[in-house]
């Protein structure tokens, strides 16, 4: 029920909808405050036993109030309605219960508790073992299932941002706000973060004073100050969610979760990274409960959250509260209800001494033993100092058993929080983010007066190291000390829960301790205690201070379970960000994909490339077609491929040609200037990395190409190759692969064709095989370089890459004549295998130089990366792998690659491998399949017959042992 | 021996440069810029800065761009710039300083391997921010450096208070629009 008070908009009405029915709320109210207030406790059921489940908090620490918001494709299940910001039009759904939530079958889980304690399912579920994946694990995931995906895509987009500060300022409570005030009044950068929608953390919870202001208006007051600084950036709605290296934390923004949906081109959340200099965690605390039998009944609620309902959002969750305390913070929930004019019916107290509170029954040295009420608490068993039992009758039981700094942030480099008598709680531990600084309740300076002091002190602090003075100055606030007796659980009959969102009980802890999983990493593992959404923030401490009690050690010995990020749960599009769907990796286009796209090509990844495939034409139906054609067409005529995707590196400088000795295993200082030179590229353990040609256009000025895959990867070796290994040479690298547009003209007819559009003399007398030049293409700057990949009269030509796409125009316009065709990915396989050049496939990082029968180019007169290393033994045997050509020996018979060789008869099993097939292709020139293969000793085995056997495709094929060079082996026609 | 014209297509492949306003914000392809990059060689600095500076070029320190000669430069790394010409993209921007460095520097011709976008506007930090890690808040002009927006290696300069010019591989050139696009209207 409502009370006077609060900080809600009474003057505004928002309907919304839990489980079908409408109710009104106020802006302000939260879906939990506004179901509170129209008497709605009950909002879940448990994990596991199913059973009814209220709020027990106020905020992001919510165990049980766990709900679907929204519907449609934007349902999101598992949120916390103690965090979800009421709008008009809100639709929220309960989980985990069925058919309704007052009535849910899977209740029966109830009765079967005494089976179902830790450990059950592994004890269970054991055998058969097949049984597990595809019986017992969908069940119980059904039957203890949370919410429900919507399994439509989300309709709303994501960002990312990059934020950097001075100091940031995580929490908004007291001390957060004392620290932004002090660090913002001296000028520095700042970003305050909270998770909250209003700032002011428990100042808007309690009835406290600050200064001259109640504890709200300071907050407001200090908000508003802060917001007429430019260098402070105000961020509510964001959870910081991590601490990463360096000053670096991730925050997720909620900017539109509040709305009905995103304004259009708005995002529904933002990824910040946040680069701080130096951060204060000023996150608070969290209460934790006690346990005691069925402490689980909607109506139970943590003390502190009961001030934050009724003070904040003037709610009331029922007519009679009674208080369960270990401290003296719980006795204020007592006095603010008391004086809302609640009727307060007792305090429970457990300590014996004491002040009692005035006006109230105060029942020194008693427990609660037990609850009563089916969906909801109707009254309490008390056990009283003279060791009597009394029944209470109350609907709302506030209980309190201290508050635990909140740490999380300050584990999430592995620091483990350190106990701490005073407050009978873990603060923070040594080694925790570098920078990152704790003040307030965070660190255990609990009274306002200390958060406020320690926030400012901590941002006097924090701006001190980078020479920025600041004033702390602060106002009067409470001082209270901190009374607390520490108590854990009340022993008995019953279940007493300690986890709540996970369903474990004292009895679970129990059991972990008689099966020895005492550690505390075991008794989570084992009791699921804190592995549930909310990360055991009202459950880890209590779990374990009950094994502490158990074992007989202190909690300090028994130690705690760290925290990782992220803090709260995070929806995978905030981490997916804009990258979804066709936006996943940015695409690059080749100079000629405007044309191609014209032709009706067909484009395949290549990496980010998209290239052209083939390039079908009308009639023709399947790709086979299409690449046959072009593969004859270049094969008879002349053909034309877009080749810009392959790396190009610009390699200048006095030592350039000494570089190039010591990067490729063969000669480079030595070419002529005007030539081009296949080089092969090996690794520092002696296997080929790359291979490419590199053209010499001047005596200190070469360019490098690569294979497109490794553009990047050969690039970055160079460069590591150039600053690292031997800074004494004088080279330059910079990429070009961008800047020239570069297109392979192949063919009988290619100079014909080139010689229509080229400015210069391009006959073989002056433009000879692998011959490389400065050319001009109608008085533009060009590039001409005679080199072929398919075996036939071939050149490369190169334009500055916006006239790339007036070239391919050009070129085929001047290629009419000839029937040029275009060629895509398809065709060119097909034409380097049936030359027997080696490509990705063989450049597989486990072959050498001599398996791809290339072993002559490794030069013994220079030192280069690899040389030495591949020349080891064990790379040298008489049966390694050699690259070799295969054909079936009846050719109607196809070949598949990732095929294995085995001899006749046999076994076709791991130790009778042989080798593998690595590419495969058909060849319109020879009528059938052909492969290029690994095979133990090949060059030696020409003309034998083997097996390629296909375990996987259920093929076997008898093959037999080839030259790779299937097409022109003399090499005449790339001479021509 | 061709007596054939190429024509030129821009990186976003329009006959016409693309100019987009979002809100507050206007994103234009800028193709009339042409680009090399200037690295000196072994024991060169000196004279390449000399040289520059004849050229009236300071050659600027990391993460600093001159912006104020005909030939604005960008520092890309030791002893490395990005020399940027106004005007004509077709020039031959690399003959031209070679001809000038001589055997000082080594230089290659960049124009091709770039797009450019011009962004202006007021805020663009808040534009920024949602793009790349740059401090965009704390830059002034005169600042440039390499940075990466959505996976791809640009150069972002700040030119003015309310212009910045951003350099992306030509080939995403559509992608790096469509995330500045999509950034524009994040924050219009």
């Amino acid at each position: 029920m409502r009370v006077a008070g609060g900080q809600i908009d009474r003057g505004q009405t928002l309907r919304f909808s839990f489980d079908g029915k409408t109710y009104p709320g106020h802006p302000g109210d939260t879906l939990a405050s506004a179901l509170l207030a129209n008497d709605i406790r009950l909002m879940g059921r448990s994990f596991k036993y199913h059973r009814p489940r209220g709020p027990i908090a106020a905020g992001s620490e919510e165990p049980n109030a766990i709900v679907e918001l929204r519907s449609g494709a934007r349902r999101e299940p598992n949120t916390r309605a103690t965090t979800a910001e009421l709008f008009d039009g809100l639709v929220a759904r309960s989980q985990n219960r069925w058919p309704s939530l007052k009535f849910d079958a899977m209740a029966v889980n109830d009765l079967l508790s005494p089976f179902l304690a830790a450990g059950f399912y592994y004890k269970t579920f054991m055998w058969p073992k097949a049984f597990w994946e595809k019986l017992y694990e969908p069940i119980i995931r059904r039957a203890a299932g949370l919410g429900r995906a919507s399994l439509q895509a989300d309709p709303d987009s994501y960002d990312k941002g990059f934020l950097h500060c001075d100091l940031l300022v995580i929490g908004a409570g007291p001390a957060g706000l004392a620290a932004a005030l002090t660090a913002g009044r001296a000028g520095a950068r700042v970003i305050l973060a909270d998770e909250d929608f209003a700032l002011g953390g428990r100042l808007n919870a309690e009835t406290f004073g600050v200064g001259e202001h109640i504890g709200a208006d300071w907050a407001q007051a200090t908000v508003a100050e802060l917001a007429t600084m430019p260098h402070v950036r105000l961020m509510p709605r964001t959870t910081v969610v991590g601490a990463f290296d360096h000053g670096i934390y991730s925050a997720v923004e909620r900017v539109s979760d509040h709305l009905p949906e995103p304004l259009p081109g708005k995002p529904r959340q933002i990824l910040w990274r946040i680069y701080s200099k130096r951060a204060l965690l000023c996150a608070g605390a969290i209460e934790r409960p006690i346990a005691f039998a069925n402490n689980d009944r909607p109506g139970v609620m943590l003390a502190g959250a009961l001030r934050s309902f009724a003070n904040r959002w003037a709610v009331v969750p029922g007519q009679r509260v009674a208080v369960f305390t270990n401290n003296d913070d719980g006795l204020r929930t007592a006095t603010d209800l008391a004086a809302k004019g609640i009727n307060v019916v007792a305090v429970v107290d457990v300590r014996d001494g004491g002040a009692l509170v005035p006006g109230i029954r105060h029942l020194k040295g008693a427990v609660v033993t037990d609850t009563s009420g089916r969906l909801g608490l109707t009254g309490i068993t008390v056990r009283l100092a003279n060791g009597q039992n009394e029944q209470i009758g109350c609907d709302v039981l506030g209980v309190s058993g201290g508050w635990n700094p909140n740490v999380a942030l300050t584990s999430h480099h592995r620091s483990r929080p350190v106990w701490d008598d005073g407050v009978v709680g873990f603060g923070p531990g040594p080694g925790g983010p570098v920078g990152l600084g704790v003040a307030g309740a965070a660190m255990g300076a609990f009274s306002t007066a200390a958060a406020l002091r320690t926030g400012a002190a901590g941002a006097v602090a924090a701006l001190a190291e980078l020479g920025i003075t600041a004033r702390a100055e602060v106002p009067q606030a409470e001082d209270g000390p901190v009374n607390i007796t520490p108590f854990w659980h009340v022993p008995g009959k019953g279940r007493a829960w300690v986890d709540l969102q996970n369903d474990v009980t004292v009895k679970d802890i129990v059991l972990a301790k008689q099966e020895n999983f005492v550690a505390v990493e075991h008794l989570k593992r084992y009791t699921t205690l804190g592995m549930a959404t909310d990360q055991g923030k009202t459950s880890n401490v209590t779990g374990l201070a009950i094994m502490a009690e158990l074992t007989g050690k202190t909690i300090a010995e028994t130690g705690t379970t760290i925290y990782r990020p992220p803090y709260t749960p995070v929806a995978m599009g905030a981490f997916a960000g804009r990258s979804v769907g066709s936006e996943f990796r940015p695409v690059r286009l080749t100079p000629s994909h405007k044309w191609a796209t014209e032709q009706g090509a067909v484009f395949v990844e290549v990496g980010m490339w998209l290239r052209a495939q083939w390039f079908p034409k009308p009639g023709e139906t399947g790709w086979r077609q299409s690449v046959d054609r072009e593969t004859l067409a270049t094969r008879a005529s002349v053909g034309i491929c877009d080749v810009t995707t392959l790396g190009k590196i610009d390699v200048q400088g006095t030592d350039a040609g000494a570089f190039l000795d010591r990067v490729y295993a063969n000669t480079f200082s030595t070419l002529a200037v005007g030539k081009v030179r296949y080089g092969l590229m090996l690794r520092e353990d002696g296997m080929v990395m790359d291979d490419g040609t590199t053209a010499r256009l001047g005596a200190h000025h070469y360019v490098m190409t690569t294979t497109t895959a490794n553009a990047v990867p050969v690039f970055r070796h160079l460069e590591f190759c150039r600053q690292c290994l031997w800074p004494d040479l004088d080279v330059q690298l910079i990429s070009t692969t961008e800047a020239w547009a570069q297109y392979s003209v192949a063919g009988p007819n290619a100079r014909k064709l080139l010689e229509k559009l080229v400015d210069q003399d391009i006959s073989d007398a002056a433009f000879p095989y692998m011959a490389c030049g400065h050319i001009s293409i109608g008085g533009l700057r060009a590039r001409l370089f005679r080199i072929s990949f398919s075996g036939e009269l071939a050149y490369e030509v190169a334009v500055p890459t916006r006239y790339g796409d007036g070239l391919i125009r050009a070129l085929m316009a001047a290629g009419a004549e000839f029937g040029a065709v275009a060629y895509g990915t398809e065709t060119l396989g097909v034409l380097r295998v049936e030359k027997g050049h080696a490509a990705g496939n063989e450049l597989n990082g486990t072959t050498s130089a001599l398996t791809l029968g290339l072993g002559k180019m490794v030069s013994k007169k220079k030192d280069a990366i690899g040389v030495v290393l591949s020349g080891r033994e064990g790379m040298n045997t008489p049966d390694a792998l050699r690259l070799v050509g295969f054909r079936p020996v009846d050719p109607a018979q196809p070949l598949a690659a990732g095929s294995h060789f085995i001899a006749a008869g046999q076994p076709a099993d791991a130790a009778h491998d042989e080798g593998y097939m690595t590419s495969v292709v058909y060849s319109p020139h020879l009528g059938c399949s052909i492969g290029l293969g690994l095979l133990k000793a090949g060059h030696d085995r020409m003309s034998e017959r083997l097996r390629m056997v296909n375990p996987l495709k259920d093929m076997e094929t008898e093959v037999e042992v080839v030259s790779p060079h299937f097409v022109d082996p003399e090499g005449e026609r790339l001479r021509g | 021996m061709g007596n054939v014209s190429l024509k030129p297509l821009n990186a976003l492949l329009g006959a016409e440069p693309r100019v987009d306003s979002i809100g507050a914000v206007t994103i234009s392809e800028n193709v009339g810029i042409a680009l090399a990059s200037l690295a000196t060689r072994r024991g060169q600095a000196d004279r390449v800065a000399a040289v520059a500076k004849g050229m009236g070029l300071d050659l600027p320190g990391p993460g600093r761009a001159s912006l104020s000669a005909q030939y604005a430069a960008l520092w890309l790394g030791p002893d490395q710039w990005l020399i940027m010409a106004a005007g004509d993209a077709d020039q031959d921007i690399a003959g031209a300083l070679e001809a000038t460095f001589g055997p000082a520097a080594s230089i290659t011709e960049q124009t091709g391997g770039w797009v450019c976008l011009d962004v202006t506007g007021p805020g663009l930090p808040a534009l920024f921010e949602r793009l790349c890690a740059i401090d965009t808040a704390a830059i002034k002009p005169g600042h440039g450096t390499r940075t990466v927006i959505e996976h791809l290696g640009c150069y972002v300069i700040c030119i003015g208070a309310e212009q910045f010019r951003v350099f992306g591989p030509r080939s995403s050139a559509g992608s790096l629009h469509h995330a500045l696009t999509t950034a524009a209207q994040a924050i219009a």
